[in-house]
């Protein structure tokens, strides 16, 4: 009971304290619909990229025997047991503009990666990779290999067998991979206020907007915190629901 | 062991090389050695076009895993398959992988893709072989009309029942007119009323199926139903093969024995008599001589209360280890004299002898009713 507690209270708080009254008119103002409106391509654009990255990722973990297997899953948990800002740093040392990598990009490319919109996506989908690739991991897993086999005995190559029997097969587990993904893209704070600063409009993303708000008006930062409330248990809902809850 | 004939080729062409032996234009040939941890599968198989084999044998015989290497899901330790002229897998320097081997499989559960429809199912395999989608689903929908299903095209296999789904897994494997079909335990998992009719339905398809047809089963009523000549398998060996009819009069295994229901002992002929190890001489109508089975139906086996007396009988003291119910008569089993025995008795008789488990017993066979024929 008192987990409970513990767990809803501060929830219930955010709803008691929130000005309702001035919510519509709160939510239409210009910042908060940018930073909205950046979270969400931004979650869209990661997940997207955890898609790409991950899926054939989850393949060759759940598929291939190869040497290592064990220590690639092992480096793929990190980011989820990494505090977000060492990510955040890690990517910076890695991509800054006197980064590993990212000296050359500038160098060559004249491309800076860092404090850009496309940094937000990076250090999105750096966060959001692990929960897609376990999720996808675990949904070939419980793919009857012997459906594979069969598509092969029918002249179904590696290809044809993963296009048209196991990817709609796994379907459901990449929606709920790419949903927890975009959940955790979405909620990301850590890594993108290190990597990718805080720059309204360009970097800006809601849980910035709710820290920085808290200084300066209370009740925006509720009405913030408020609508990715909702956002999140939208999505536990539509997992239970469509995933989770159906019976095997 | 039993050799096939092959269907002789038309007169016109005398074979040049008829002294050798080498692979055979048509049908299945193949020597099938996979080794596992604690398991060495070895056996020859040889299946001619529109024949159909049963590979039978009890679980664990090594059956799934000669199918498996037949289809290019399992990789060969040794050996070779040629099908149709071609070699499939020599365990060295050919293996042609399952999706470009002319090989049809139909599993024990049929494993239908739970997302496609039952015509999307048979459709599936024309596509991958180059099939324009119109194409294939022409050729899917004339398959499951033969098999009696154009009505249910549009269903997914969850809305199937067990002998359906069979059937759409049946047609699934015959859409691309394989050289070789192979059928893991078609029937295992219907229920035994479906098991009939699917049966003989299945027989049917069989039948009119012009490439080679290997069934995988532990039922001895499916292989004898389905298949025109048995390959029965134990512990990865092929211990007797031949059709149903000599199969049936000469167990060679106790587990054959079991499946067409005799009682078989091995001992040494001498004349009319075979001695077991166990001292039990039995006297039998037919003469042998050194190593020998002595086969008899439970039918044969008379139960007195005393020794009985009279013609010339096998008799032997007995204890009863069971009895249990068996169609319209009773199966009575018992240890003692020659080993274990099974004998069927009327339910009358079995009254008046009052039978409970740990009576003794005698048992008796007449000579007439033995079979006696060489082991070696």
């Amino acid at each position: 009971m008192l987990a409970l507690a513990f767990l809803v209270l501060p929830l219930v708080g955010l709803v008691v304290r929130a000005p309702w009254p001035t919510l519509p008119q709160r939510l239409a103002e210009p910042e908060v619909l940018a930073a909205l409106r950046l979270s969400l391509v931004a979650a869209t654009l990661a997940t997207a990229v955890c898609l790409v990255l991950g899926v054939p990722l989850a393949w060759l973990l759940a598929r291939v025997e190869f040497p290592g297997r064990r220590l690639v899953r092992a480096l793929i948990t990190v980011p989820l047991v990494l505090p977000p800002v060492v990510g955040g740093l890690a990517l910076l040392l890695l991509l800054g503009r006197r980064g590993l990598v990212g000296q050359w990009l500038d160098k060559w490319f004249d491309v800076t990666i860092p404090f850009t919109t496309t940094a937000v996506v990076i250090a999105e989908a750096f966060v959001a990779l692990p929960f897609l690739v376990i999720a996808v991991e675990g949904a070939l897993r419980g793919v009857d290999e012997r459906y594979e086999e069969a598509a092969a005995t029918l002249g179904a190559g590696r290809w044809t067998t993963f296009r048209r029997v196991t990817l709609p097969l796994v379907a459901p587990g990449i929606a709920a991979g790419a949903v927890l993904g975009w959940a955790r893209a979405l909620g990301e704070f850590g890594a993108t206020i290190t990597f990718a600063g805080n720059f309204p409009g360009r970097t800006q993303t809601m849980p910035l907007s709710v820290y920085l708000l808290l200084e300066t008006d209370p009740p925006a930062a509720i009405v913030l915190s408020l609508v990715l409330l909702a956002v999140s248990v939208g999505i536990l809902v539509a997992l239970r629901e469509k995933w989770i809850g159906r019976p095997a | 062991m039993t050799t096939v004939d092959r269907p002789s080729s038309g007169s016109d062409a005398p074979d040049p090389a008829a002294s050798d032996p080498g692979p055979p234009d048509a049908g299945l040939r193949a020597r099938l050695v996979v080794e596992r941890a604690a398991f060495r599968l070895d056996i020859d198989l040889t299946v001619a076009p529109g024949e159909v084999v049963a590979l039978l044998g009890p679980n664990g015989a090594g059956k799934t895993t000669a199918l498996r290497a037949l289809a290019g899901l399992t990789p060969l330790t040794a050996g070779r398959i040629d099908l149709a002229g071609a070699c499939l897998d020599d365990a060295a320097r050919t293996f042609v992988p399952p999706e470009r081997r002319d090989v049809g499989v139909v599993f024990q559960d049929y494993l239908l893709f739970p997302h496609l429809t039952a015509l999307e199912n048979v459709a599936f395999g024309p596509r991958c072989r180059g099939a324009s989608r119109a194409q294939a689903r022409a050729m899917a929908y004339e398959w499951l009309a033969r098999v009696g299903l154009a009505d249910l095209a549009g269903r997914r296999p969850h809305e199937l029942s067990g002998g359906q789904a069979q059937r759409v897994a049946l047609a699934r494997a015959l859409a691309l007119r394989p050289a070789l079909l192979l059928l893991d335990e078609p029937l295992a998992a219907l229920d035994a009323r479906t098991r009939l009719e699917t049966r003989a339905e299945l027989h049917r398809h069989l039948a009119d199926h012009p490439g080679a047809t290997l069934v995988v089963t532990h039922d001895p009523l499916d292989a004898l139903v389905l298949a025109d000549r048995l390959v029965i398998v134990e512990d990865g060996r092929v211990v007797q093969e031949g059709d149903a009819a000599a199969v049936t009069a000469r167990p060679r295994t106790d587990y054959v024995a079991r499946l067409v229901g005799l009682n078989l002992y091995r001992g040494r002929g001498d004349g009319h008599t075979v001695t077991l190890p166990t001292g039990t001489a039995f006297t039998t109508a037919d003469t042998v001589h050194g190593d020998a089975f002595v086969a008899f139906p439970p039918t044969a086996v008379a139960l007195h209360p005393d020794p009985p007396q009279g013609s010339p009988r096998n008799t032997w003291s007995a204890t009863v280890t069971g009895v249990t119910r068996h169609g319209d008569h009773i199966r009575v089993q018992l240890a003692g004299g020659p080993g274990e025995a099974a004998a069927d008795i009327t339910p009358a008789a079995a009254a008046t002898l009052r039978l409970e488990p740990g009576q003794p017993i005698w048992a008796a066979v007449k000579a007439t009713e033995t079979r006696a024929y060489p082991a070696g």
